[in-house]
């Protein structure tokens, strides 16, 4: 029944458990597939915040500063983020380009802001905003999609690439990003699902 | 009515599902509600009991991943012009000319994300589409974790494509040296959503659910 808060379902297998508040903080999986259902991190929601606050900060410093810089002889040529996302810019590669914004930089930060919006008010013991469910639902589903991470493998490889024919210089865009995906890993080590629902799901008065 | 949490991961549990139960769940946040609802009282999402149009949904995204990867391996990626000579590379000519300089590694991340990863993407979920179309005697355990592997991997072959918009940036010294993206870019891009999309439409409650007990 609807009424019972503390019915909770294996999203992979549809197998039914009853978690209370005590068995949120202790891990536990899924007896029939094994799914981490709880990973028993009950105080992860102020770090879950503080990541997303501090990601969100950086991607600024990530758009507006130069990231890598080539140098061939006498040539110069600098790029930023948003030069990488520019790439693709002749016809039939501008929809390219607007996914490639979209994946590193548009989606992540949307995340961000997804987090910080729907857990925000739970750190200060706040009822949570309206919309912070399908706030935090928006931040699990476009989890996929957000690829800062994969960017980062592509800049490595790339750096690779043009390593024998000109001089690389790294921008502080460049470390900004490191320091992004660093954070957004850890976030997402910290997102027990558990925890953060019922953070968002505190009863109406 | 249901099991408790306490029973931490055991396998021979008696555990019954929600459909069982008479109550759906949602696949999101967890919640569950009577069955017939639509959408979740907490976060809204859809609510479906088993999707049974999820099979379908795999094989047209599935097969759409494969029309635009096959373009994706027959045209550029890259076309390189260095003092007015041109030079297209494919992927897999990519992957080549990485071996030639030397940088084995960089070949091989390149390679398992353009090239295995797909390729092996395909012949997952294409297995998983045809063994689930009736009850099965396999292990779900072993399906399951077949499925999570493509979940989980499939958007990793994206690093090609951001390679090419990074070099496409970085290499603008007019005569000297310019890089221009290929077609193929795009249409690498558009198989790795496709692909991506085809995992995420697999109603993983069906390899649970068509376990020919006995
Ligand atoms: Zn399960
Ligand atoms: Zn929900």
């Amino acid at each position: 029944m609807s009424r019972d808060n503390d019915l909770v379902i294996c999203p992979v297998c549809d197998s039914l458990y009853r978690v209370n508040a005590a068995d949120r903080t202790r891990p536990a999986r899924c007896g029939q597939c094994g799914y981490r259902l709880v990973l028993g991190k009950p105080d992860a929601i102020a770090s879950v915040v503080g990541m997303a606050l501090a990601a969100a900060i950086l991607m600024a410093v990530v758009v507006f500063t130069p990231f890598l810089q080539l140098t061939a002889g006498t040539f110069t040529s600098r790029a930023s983020v948003l030069d990488v996302v520019l790439a693709f810019q002749s016809d039939i590669m501008v929809p390219l380009s607007i996914s490639v914004l979209a994946f590193i930089v548009l989606l992540p930060l949307a995340r961000f802001a997804f987090l910080t919006y729907a857990l925000m008010p739970a750190v200060f013991d706040r009822a949570p905003l309206p919309g912070a469910a399908v706030s935090l639902r928006w931040a699990f589903q476009l989890k996929p999609w957000a690829m800062a991470e994969i960017f980062m493998v592509g800049v490595a490889v790339a750096l690779v690439k043009l390593s024998g024919m000109a001089t690389l210089t790294m921008g502080p865009a460049f470390w900004a990003f490191v320091a992004v995906v660093l954070l957004n890993a850890y976030g997402d080590a910290l997102m027990c699902r558990t925890t953060l629902w019922s953070a968002v799901s505190k009863p109406r008065p | 009515m249901s099991n408790n949490i306490m029973v931490r991961r055991i396998k021979a549990a008696p555990v019954i599902t929600a459909r069982a139960a008479g109550l759906v769940g949602c696949q999101i946040c967890g919640k569950v509600t009577q069955l017939g609802e639509t959408r979740c009282p907490r976060c809204y999402a859809k609510l479906r009991s088993r999707d049974g149009h999820s099979l379908q949904k795999v094989w047209a995204w599935m097969i759409a991943g494969l029309i635009a990867y096959i373009p994706a391996n027959i045209y550029p990626m890259l076309i390189t012009t260095q003092a007015f000579q041109r030079q297209e590379a494919t992927i897999v000519g990519g992957v080549i000319d990485l071996i030639h300089y030397g940088s084995y590694g960089v070949a091989a991340i390149v390679f398992i994300a353009s090239v295995l990863i797909p390729v092996g993407k395909f012949l997952v979920i294409g297995y998983l589409a045809w063994i689930l179309r009736r009850p099965h005697k396999l292990d779900p355990h072993r399906l399951h974790l077949f499925y999570e592997i493509v979940e989980f991997i499939g958007r990793w072959s994206m690093i090609d494509v951001f390679v090419v918009a990074i070099l496409v940036a970085l290499v603008r010294f007019g005569i000297l040296a310019t890089i221009n993206p290929g077609i193929a870019a795009v249409c690498f891009a558009l198989s790795v959503v496709f692909t991506m999309l085809a995992a995420q439409s697999f109603d993983s409650r069906l390899i649970w659910d068509r376990i020919k007990r006995g």
